[in-house]
């Protein structure tokens, strides 16, 4: 029997608010422990929580770019359960009438992966295990999510590692989330069960908790889809249960079992109003909604020609997209824009993590002046690829490394006297080109180029070569 | 028994120094808390330093804010940075705040004096103020009855006249009943009028912050010093002052009366209320005849909402943060195990374990969610009711101040709310005031309930009441400071 996995995954994505969700206390990561802490915060006897405005709009932001219907009244609610991390003993989360609702996300090959819903909570503090004793960091309590909740849509690993790298170039986008997994801003729960390929049933799933990179999340799935697999083709049944996945081994145990589910006893926030959405802030909302990727993708390739491969590197990042588009700003062609990034830029910034900060030496009016000298034939191609590597070693303009000299030779005079010296030089390669040797015309471009250290433009000089040959 | 009133003339007069006064209350409330247990903890320091303060302002002939200089008690739930807040529970017996509550730093202002921290029911629960970690505390009228619950110290306090006015809080009548136990008024304001920042929750949706005073007119200074918007509390809207609008005429005013409320009353409080209306009447005001058939579901919505957001409130009391610690335990599950039985009386416990049970899965829809529906009922009857009518009297509680240790069972404890739960299902805000004393002297007590925000119309009845009567029904306790 063949047995095919149905996969939900719940993205618990971390807003890139200043404060936190419920108090004015920082957002920012690290810190001594519990530095960034308030009475709210820590949930002090008599504390009471205030919503932060901008946790609402960012979410709601969110559910924008990703297609989903927004809720003008949701409420927050209270999910009890007790961890030393958690100090009221429960989060303010949404249960019923969460702000978002609906949505997809649409994979490469055309597939939508649906959303349930995305809902807005606070994040737990953290433990800290130093020996045997173990303490409470609060810095991160309080920190605004959203919770994002797929159906169970997909079928592979591959599926839910391209939905969350989409995911993340999303909300990246419209400024949301900085959505770094190794910080924990993106974590990600798994559900998985299997069934007889062909059965619209479901089977009896798994939950495998927070799972903080792309390859855990496909490691833990696949690791899944093989022990259910065994249990089920040996007659077996798979139990409920929540487990949890360990990176070394790459393999996922039992965390706790259906017979102690959670009882969260979720009920309305009493200490909270409900969440009132006014027609004028989602209305400018919806309108300062910035292009989202896929849109963008498109629009590189077909209106301004560039590569498709060329332009998924240059939508990846909302800085270097922008970056991209003031670089081509009174370019001919921004696809040139894209070649010196894609083949040089990215080559010195190698990294994710430096291509999301992106803060390149050389500026984006820098590259687009190197580009125009390039397409108004001041420069070679190949002068003006060494001079970009040298800009980018150094962060100085162009200018600097283009002398006189390089720019000498480039008007159509200096071509042309150039040209003429290889001719005079040649005579055997201009008797075999009249004589209908097309190649030997090469040998003559060899001449110009040589005689101009490279810096002609190899195709004008073979036009010039032919018409003062030819006459 | 004296009023903020007489004490502000007295300070502006320059009859008494500030420091003067507040000694003699501090000294008073160390002789007279031993017998009364009004107060928890006395919190001198503060309280000669807010004197010396109002002092100095008199010095340079400054004036006086109406509250600035009058000693006070505090209920005991209400957090004051670095000065013991208890609750009157053993899980808070040394715990000291680190920042203060919102009604706190709006009467620090004011330079109001506090004396002391006053006695309760353990987290606000009880309708005795026998339920305190530090024991009861005794109706100043007669030592052998309790002062009423929860804010019995507050009131006791009062009483005894070793505070001038008190700050309680009221989630099912806790300001109201102790109030019309020990003989005073008590104001539990509209919900969302005075900030719940810093009172440490018991029904978050319920509790609501007011004066228990020994005139309606204190009242109405008092509620107009803490009504502000606050914007740390989400569900605080503030209210317009109320002084300036009492004159104590009624006439035309419409007086509802549902018989409803008026089941069940034991003789003395019968007969002390119907001569109350008849007294309405002759000051002009119309009584309009109501009917309130949900009452019967009052205690029961109470109780399922009150429990369970009590359960989810107390949940952080698991000794890891602050708070009592149990001193043995095999692991973490063990230590917040024994931690919280330890910490909490039984009566927070039965309320802890009741609002748990309704919220869980299986109970959800048959209790809370049941409860939340007969709630928007409730609320719809009031306001149908006040289509007929402006305010609507009620006995505050069916019965006087019963004698310690009465024993009833938790049930019938809890109906001794039944006329003043409603107000706050309903948000509703209402004032107890004395209307006369049963056969053993004890006070009765009278409930003014108004429409949302309208604490001048419920005042302005209470007032035209009690300047009719010229408080001929109070007695003042033999203890304590006399001016
Ligand atoms: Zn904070």
């Amino acid at each position: 029997m063949t047995y095919e996995m149905v996969i939900g995954l719940e993205t618990h994505v971390e807003l890139s608010t200043k404060s936190k969700i419920f108090c004015s206390c920082t957002t920012a990561f690290g810190g001594a422990p519990n530095t960034h802490c308030c009475p709210i915060c820590t949930g002090q006897p008599g504390s009471l929580p205030v919503l932060n405005k901008s946790v609402v709009q960012y979410a709601v932001t969110a559910g924008l770019a990703l297609n989903c219907r927004i809720n003008r009244h949701s409420v927050m609610a209270r999910k009890h359960y007790v961890y030393p991390d958690l100090p009221k003993a429960y989060q303010i989360s949404q249960y019923e009438l969460p702000l978002c609702e609906g949505g997809w996300v649409e994979l490469s090959g055309g597939k939508r992966i649906n959303l349930t819903r995305i809902h807005i909570e606070e994040d737990a503090g953290k433990l800290v295990h130093q020996g045997s004793a173990v303490f409470v960091d609060y810095n991160r309590g309080g920190v605004p999510l959203i919770e994002i909740v797929s159906e169970p849509d997909f079928r592979s690993a591959e599926e839910a590692t391209e939905y969350l790298e989409k995911l993340q170039t999303i909300l990246r986008a419209v400024g949301v989330s900085d959505c770094r997994m190794q910080e924990g801003s993106m974590r990600c729960d798994v559900n998985i069960s299997l069934r007889p390929k062909g059965e619209t049933a479901f089977g009896v799933r798994a939950e495998i908790k927070n799972l903080n990179s792309f390859t855990s999340v496909a490691a833990a799935i696949e690791h899944e889809f093989k022990r259910q697999e065994e249990i089920l083709s040996s007659g077996g049944v798979v139990v409920q249960e929540t487990r949890h996945f360990d990176a070394d081994t790459g393999e996922t145990t039992n965390l706790r079992g259906k017979e102690n589910a959670d009882d969260y006893r979720y009920f309305p926030d009493p200490d909270i109003i409900p969440v009132i959405l006014p027609y004028d802030v989602l209305e400018q909302l919806e309108s300062s909604l910035p292009e989202l990727p896929d849109k963008k993708l498109a629009r590189y390739v077909s209106q301004l020609g560039v590569p498709e491969a060329d332009a998924r590197m240059l939508t990846k990042y909302r800085a270097v997209s922008d970056y991209f588009e003031k670089a081509s700003a009174g370019v001919q062609n921004p696809k040139t824009v894209a070649t010196f990034m894609v083949t040089q830029m990215f080559g010195v910034i190698q990294t994710e993590a430096e291509r999301e900060h992106w803060s390149p030496s050389v500026t984006a009016e820098q590259l687009g002046e190197l580009t125009r000298l390039l397409e108004s034939d001041k420069i070679s191609r190949n002068l003006a690829k060494r001079v970009f590597s040298q800009m980018l070693e150094t962060g100085k303009p162009a200018t600097a490394f283009i002398t006189e000299e390089d720019m000498a030779g480039f008007d159509a005079s200096a071509l042309k006297a150039l040209c003429q010296k290889a001719i005079d030089d040649n005579p055997k390669s201009v008797d075999d080109y009249k004589a209908g040797k097309e190649k030997a015309i090469k040998a003559l471009v060899g001449a110009v180029m040589r005689e101009s250290k490279g810096r002609a433009n190899a195709l004008a000089a073979e036009e010039e070569l032919k018409k003062l040959i030819i006459g | 028994m004296t009023t903020i009133q007489a004490v502000h003339h007295l300070l502006t007069n320059r009859e008494v120094t500030c420091r003067e006064l507040t000694v003699r209350y501090l000294k008073a409330a160390d002789d007279v808390n031993p017998q009364v247990n009004a107060y928890i903890s006395l919190t001198k320091e503060a309280a000669l330093a807010a004197a010396d303060a109002v002092d100095k302002k008199l010095c340079r002939g400054e004036a006086l804010a109406p509250l600035e200089g009058v000693p006070f008690c505090l209920k005991d739930n209400i957090s004051t940075k670095g000065l013991a807040t208890t609750c009157a529970s053993h899980m808070l017996e040394n715990y000291v705040p680190i920042y203060d509550a919102a009604i706190w730093e709006a009467l620090g202002t004011q330079n109001a004096i506090l004396v002391g921290k006053g006695n309760m029911d353990e987290f606000a629960m009880g309708s005795t103020c026998e339920n305190s970690y530090f024991g009861g505390s005794k109706n100043p009228h007669n030592l052998g009855h309790v002062a009423g619950g929860s804010s019995g110290g507050v009131a006791a306090a009062v009483a005894a006249n070793i505070a001038v006015y008190g700050i309680g809080s009221d989630t099912g009548g806790s300001i109201r009943m102790p109030a019309s136990f020990c003989g005073l008024v008590g104001l539990k304001p509209t919900y969302g009028a005075v900030s719940r920042r810093g009172l440490i929750a018991y029904g978050s949706s319920l509790d609501q912050i007011g004066p228990i005073t020994t005139c309606v007119e204190d009242a109405a200074l008092v509620f107009d010093a803490i009504c502000e918007k606050d914007p740390g509390d989400m569900t605080s809207r503030g209210a317009a002052p109320v002084a300036d609008r009492l004159t104590g005429d009624i006439k035309g005013l419409k007086i509802g009366i549902a018989s409803e409320f008026f089941e069940g009353l034991s003789g003395d409080v019968d007969k002390a209320l119907s001569d109350a209306v008849a007294l309405y009447e002759k000051l002009g005001a119309e009584i309009v005849p109501l009917h309130f058939p949900l009452l019967q579901y009052v205690l029961p919505t109470y109780y399922i909402i009150a429990c369970a957001e009590a359960s989810s409130n107390l949940g952080r009391y698991d000794g890891l943060r602050y708070g009592h610690q149990a001193p043995s335990f095999s692991d973490l599950n063990d230590f917040i195990c024994r931690t919280r039985t330890e910490g909490f009386g039984k009566e927070v416990r039965r309320r802890i374990l009741l609002g748990t049970y309704v919220l869980s899965a299986g109970y959800y829809d048959a209790y809370y969610n049941k409860a939340q529906q007969l709630r928007r009922a409730i609320v719809r009857e009031f306001s149908d009711m006040f289509a007929r009518c402006d305010v609507i009297l009620t006995p505050t509680v069916p019965v006087t101040a019963l004698q310690f240790g009465a024993d009833l069972s938790p049930v019938e404890t809890y109906q001794t709310d039944i006329c003043t739960c409603s107000v706050n299902i309903a948000g509703l805000p209402a004032v107890s005031i004395p209307c006369g004393v049963d056969s053993k002297s004890l006070p009765i007590g009278l409930q003014l309930i108004g429409g949302r925000f309208r604490e001048a119309t419920v005042l302005n009845a209470a007032l035209a009441f009690e300047r009719e009567t010229a408080r001929s029904y109070l007695k003042t306790a033999d203890m304590g400071v006399a001016l």
